[in-house]
């Protein structure tokens, strides 16, 4: 049953994929009204999917790569869907839906089954801390998603080339609104992840803060975050260099989770 | 000379007070501590990594402090230059804030109102006072209770709603700052450490960074020590009972009390964490039954762990090693599991595993003699993380007002309303909000809609 909903979110996924994709070149309301419906049934399958897991293994399913790989992927559709209603820009699901079906997909690649507890990973914590930090994740790739239709949109305006595609772009200034918009959240959200995670490595490692590469990393990611939100106090941060520091951002954020847990060894690689 | 000192000071401060700083050392941080990520940190530096590296690299890296670079000077440094940036930039621009909300302007003059992008013009009917009174009583129900300001025969309101939003900025500022002076108090004053301690048997050091020891002040006793598995082998939850011991007794409240990882015990601000464990390898009592294959009663036989024990025909057998679970070794199997050699005399000495869950299975073994396991009293030792952090708390209070402070700036907003009500019945409205524009708009444009009802 659970395997079912799993491939079935699977494939709404890469259905919205590619009708997003399409939208991409033959921008017509009737194709956005689709991948719209389809990307809300693949979300509502894979929330079931999520919980079913949840009561299935009797806890938070965000323990091992196959499962944050998952969590991080719906929780990416769900922030997605908030900034699409609120800013009825159809076309940013063409940028961030494929982002989402990829890391579904990577998530395949993990074992599926539910494993036992890590003794260290059973603390109230795990449901505060991985949800939140995957929410801010999910708020950063949003913001990627905006900051590389900036790039493009402004491409497309210093080569004059105002074609179907422009047309349907967001404006450079709602672009910029979309990325600041997401930092707004992305931000407080991986502050309170780094936070619980620190309340919580106290209690089972006996210390706040121990330098792990994980632990560092976040805190990397922390640095690069804040350095654009103040980058954005000053005029000429906000648009294109905003923008290029979104992207720059998402991809420390990447190495953050994924980078960190395969390539570097510490107390945080649950596999 | 004086006015040299004066500029170059005020240079200093200016340096200090530039977001341009702000934004290098942010960066800056987020580079260098890619370092530590990459290699290796102390106490966890492998033998294979530093032999795997050339004498000249090795020596300069540890002249950079690349082996403990979180706690090398230039870190360091970068965090105090960070610290400082912090609090001068805040210094620099909490004043101006502090007086906007504090001392707002009370008064719709018309330079506000040219510098105020959301502004509306309205003809209403009624005189001064009903449109004051109208005006107030509705600002009152629909947005917040306005001051009310009469100057030059006009009336001016002003209402705002979350004016103390503006400081979010300077609390999470100063809330870093808090946490650093916790960290550092923690450093100076606090130890981290580590202790093994076997069942029935009491500790009052721990071993600090270097192996140093450190004395307690009190002894910690291993009353018990107990593992669960999963299915797979894989330990489930293992739990140490400890006893604070103080003077030579036992602590009240502190008697009996099960640790384990996720939920320390601590005792005068001294904390201990489940982190490992292990067969303490001395002391374990081990319990089997032989009996010949050919018949005869079954003996009862109690081997203490290293000690040679005397079977029947002269043969002698001792355990070599055990576990409480072999399914980590041999998945198939389950349970607790000894592996014994038993020496006969002129033969080769033969070893073999006996299960406690298969009490039949070593018939198959084809021996003259067939054992079966009855279990042990092996002896565990635990391995506890010790600490001492008396900066902890400031911390927390640290976080908690980053958390206060995060909310107002990043949720919260400063909107303001200003009404000018002229005598001749013409009512200017104008507002702002600090945080997210187009949305007040919706608001404003709102409530201004409901005012032309008035």
């Amino acid at each position: 049953m659970n395997a079912m909903l799993y491939f079935f979110t699977l494939g709404l996924y890469l259905a919205a994929t590619i009708t997003y994709l399409v939208y991409l070149v033959k921008p017509q309301p009737s194709l956005a009204k689709t991948s719209r419906w389809i990307i809300y049934g693949g979300f509502l399958i894979h929330a079931l999917f999520t919980l079913g897991r949840y009561f299935e293994g009797g806890r938070t399913p965000i323990t091992n790569l196959h499962e944050s790989l998952s969590f991080f992927s719906l929780a990416i559709v769900g922030v997605f869907i908030v900034f699409e209603r609120r800013y009825k820009v159809t076309i940013l699901g063409s940028f961030v839906i494929p982002i989402a079906l990829v890391l579904m997909s990577i998530s395949m690649l993990f074992p599926m089954g539910i494993a036992p507890l890590n003794p260290a990973l059973k603390s109230k914590w795990l449901v505060v801390h991985t949800v939140v930090a995957f929410l801010g994740y999910a708020s950063f790739t949003v913001a990627f998603g905006a900051g590389i239709m900036y790039l493009i949109q402004e491409r497309f305006l210093k080569q004059k080339k105002l074609g179907a595609m422009y047309q349907k772009l967001p404006s450079l200034d709602k672009l910029d609104d979309i990325n600041y918009r997401c930092l707004t959240f992305g931000f407080p959200l991986l502050t309170l992840a780094i936070i619980s995670g620190a309340i919580w490595a106290e209690t089972a490692w006996g210390t706040y803060w121990s330098w792990d590469p994980k632990e560092t990393w976040s805190l990397i990611t922390w640095f690069v975050y804040a350095a654009l939100l103040h980058g954005r106090l000053t005029t000429g941060w906000r648009g294109r260099k905003a923008a290029i520091l979104a992207i720059a951002g998402f991809f420390v954020l990447l190495f953050t989770f994924l980078g960190v847990n395969l390539l570097l060894s510490g107390l945080h690689s649950y596999k | 000379m004086t006015t040299n000192n004066k500029g170059f000071i005020q240079g200093l401060w200016d340096f200090f007070c530039s977001l341009k700083l702000a934004i290098s050392l942010l960066i800056g941080l987020a580079v260098t501590s890619i370092i530590g990520t990459v290699i290796p940190q102390v106490p966890n530096i492998p033998e294979e990594y530093i032999s795997s590296l050339s004498q000249t690299k090795l020596q300069i890296y540890d002249k950079i402090g690349f082996f403990d670079m979180y706690h090398s000077w230039w870190y360091i440094l970068l965090l105090y230059l960070f610290t400082v940036n912090l609090v001068a930039c805040s210094m620099k621009r909490l004043p101006r804030v502090w007086k906007i909300v504090t001392e707002p302007n009370l008064v719709l003059d018309e330079g506000l109102e040219k510098s105020l992008s959301l502004t509306r013009d309205l003809k209403l009917k009624g005189g001064l006072a009903a449109l004051k009174d109208g005006f107030t009583g509705f600002l009152a129900k629909e947005f917040a209770a306005p001051v009310v300001t009469e100057k030059d025969g006009e009336v001016h309101l002003y209402a705002q709603k979350n004016p103390w939003c503006r400081l979010g900025v300077y609390v999470v500022h100063l809330s870093i700052v808090i946490i650093f002076i916790g960290a550092i108090i923690g450093s100076l004053f606090g130890y981290k450490g580590w202790v093994q301690i076997t069942e029935g048997t009491s500790e009052s050091k721990v071993l600090g960074r270097n192996n140093k020891p450190i004395d307690l002040g009190f002894a910690v006793k291993l009353e018990k020590f107990s593992v669960a598995f999963y299915e797979t082998g894989a330990p489930k939850e293992f739990k140490s009972i400890l006893t604070v011991v103080e003077n030579g007794k036992p602590v009240p409240g502190y008697v009996n009390i099960p640790i384990v990882v996720n939920d320390p015990l601590s005792y005068k601000g001294i904390t201990f964490y489940q982190s490992s464990y292990g067969p303490a390898g001395e002391g374990g009592t081990f319990y089997f039954t032989v009996r010949e294959k050919k018949g005869g009663a079954p003996i009862k036989i109690t081997a203490r762990q290293g000690e040679s024990v005397q079977l029947p025909g002269g043969r002698t057998m001792h355990v070599t090693e055990s576990t409480q679970d072999v399914r980590q070794f041999i998945p198939q199997m389950s349970g607790p599991a000894a592996r014994i050699e038993v020496h006969s005399p002129g033969k080769q000495p033969d070893s073999f595993i006996v299960f406690r869950n298969f009490p039949k299975l070593d018939e198959e073994r084809g021996g003259d003699l067939v054992f079966s396991y009855d279990g042990s009293d092996e002896k565990f030792y635990t391995g506890l993380q010790v600490a001492k952090d008396p900066g902890v708390w400031i911390v927390w209070f640290g976080c908690t007002l980053m958390v206060v402070g995060i909310i107002m700036a990043f949720f919260m907003s400063h909107k303001r309303i200003w009404v000018r009500i002229s005598s001749s019945g013409r009512v200017v409205v104008a507002g702002s909000a600090s945080k997210n524009q187009p949305a007040f708009q919706g608001a404003f444009d709102e409530l201004t809609g409901k005012m032309e009802k008035l």
